[in-house]
């Protein structure tokens, strides 16, 4: 038993060092030879957790294996373009796709127009001045990796619920089975634990559809995050996606919120006048940072996760130094892999957690808002 | 080298300071949450269940504003 566990573990140290050696080494080689550049650990991370418009799979430069994604743009002089992002050509910085008579670039990850048209310039250069060196303004609309990764999950999560609600259909009054029985406890547990705790029995109804998709949401999106060799999706790490989650959680306080609520946010009972002109201000402030506080604390939990894991894997790289050292990095490699496979088992924690707490603060806030005096 | 090289260099030496300092905060706070929800539960196990989930939003909550902290030094570290 030790000794296989052993046997995988060292497999996993050796393979993965090799791998992030060979493909250092072969990105320093393909580069011209006249800058030897270091290797840029926080260019590497920022890479991973960023949003891209294809799936990078593994390797570096020509040997590089994507798969490309929808990319949609529309800019007021070419109208809305559909094409997929393997029509960018190159392996730079600055990748270019030629469509009809417009070029678009992508450039990290942003996608610009390369040559304005020449009628661009005749009309309203003033006012376009400032954004000149930017050209013509793109709307990018794309199926990003991170936006192809949340309708994976959300596909899935109809799949699964579709399937658990036809069970309970076709088995009225019988014990679950197989993937209702797994997922039936998650749903008793935010039932009973977070929405009528928090928001009340008779109101939890209400507000409960909202919860556990939130809850199924996050917690998938987290555990796909955490899929190695897929392409690193940091789905729920995309400031985008939270903020949307966090501006429903928003909306509903606020549009649910009874008089009760407002009064408690305005003219707070039982507070001396004098101290009225800070606290009315600072509750205002915390209505809109109560949201604020939930979109970044699950953006930047996540691709925490997501930039220690990696930190990792840079150290084999760091001490490799490109392949010139390669018993140092095998070295590093062994303590790397044993804290990496630490993290991923505090991931799986987090993954949850994150998804309980987003849950939880959610419902808390819905019960202040419908809250009603009892006193 | 230029008086602004050197005044960037410093930002990104203090940027890492900064996390740390987060970090500090985050711990104590953190820890002490956890140890009084401990102790808490120790005396009275049949509310563990109560305090176990107020203990998971408390450090959710200081764990938010270490973050803020994080963030900023990330921004500063990779602007």
């Amino acid at each position: 038993m030790y000794t296989r566990l052993a046997i995988y573990f060292l497999t996993l140290t050796l393979g993965l060092s090799a791998q992030a050696l060979a493909s250092d080494g072969h990105e320093s080689h393909g580069d011209e030879h006249t800058h030897e550049e270091a290797f840029n650990p926080s260019n590497f991370i920022i890479h991973h957790i960023a949003d891209a418009h294809d799936i990078h799979l593994w390797g570096e430069g020509h040997s590089a294996v994507h798969i490309p994604l929808p990319v949609i743009v529309y800019s007021e002089e070419h109208g809305l373009d559909v094409f997929m992002s393997s029509a960018f050509e190159g392996h730079g910085d600055v990748r270019t796709a030629q469509r009809g008579d417009a070029t678009y670039e992508l450039s990290h990850g942003h996608i610009s127009l390369a040559s304005p048209g020449s009628h661009a310039h005749d009309h309203g250069d003033s006012d376009h001045a400032d954004h000149e060196h930017h050209g013509p303004k793109v709307y990018d609309l794309s199926i990003t990796k991170s936006i192809f990764g949340m309708l994976v999950m959300l596909g899935l999560m109809v799949l699964l619920f579709g399937r658990m609600a036809k069970s309970y259909r076709s088995r009225p009054g019988q014990a679950p089975t197989g993937l209702t029985n797994a997922l039936e406890p998650l749903v008793l547990f935010l039932r009973d634990e977070i929405a009528i705790p928090n928001i009340g029995a008779k109101k939890a109804d209400k507000f409960l559809p909202f919860l556990l998709s939130v809850f199924f949401f996050i917690f998938f999106a987290n555990l796909l995050g955490l899929i190695p060799f897929i392409g690193g999706f940091n789905v729920t790490g995309t400031l985008g996606i939270t903020m949307v989650l966090a501006a429903f959680v928003f909306l509903l306080t606020t549009l649910n919120g009874n008089k009760h609520y407002w009064g408690h946010l305005f003219w707070p009972p039982g507070v001396p006048l004098f101290v009225m002109p800070i606290i009315i201000p600072i509750e205002i402030v915390g209505m809109f940072l109560k949201p604020i506080v939930l979109m970044i604390r699950l953006t930047a939990n996540i691709s925490a996760g997501h930039i220690i894991i990696l930190s990792f894997v840079s150290l084999i790289l760091i001490f490799g130094k490109g392949g010139d050292a390669m018993a140092a990095g095998y070295g590093i490699g062994v303590f790397s892999t044993a804290f990496m496979i630490f993290m991923y088992c505090l991931e799986l924690l987090v993954a949850f957690l994150q998804a309980f707490v987003f849950t939880l603060l959610a419902a808390i806030y819905f019960g202040e808002a419908t809250h009603e005096a009892h006193h | 080298m230029e008086l602004l090289t050197i005044l960037l260099e410093i930002g990104q030496g203090l940027a890492g300071l900064g996390a740390g300092a987060a970090a500090i905060g985050a711990g104590l706070g953190v820890g002490r949450i956890g140890g009084s929800a401990l102790e808490a539960m120790a005396r009275q196990p049949e509310v563990a269940g109560d305090i176990r989930s107020n203990m998971i939003v408390a450090a959710a909550l200081v764990e938010g504003v270490a973050l803020f902290g994080v963030i900023v030094c990330l921004l500063v570290a990779l602007g």
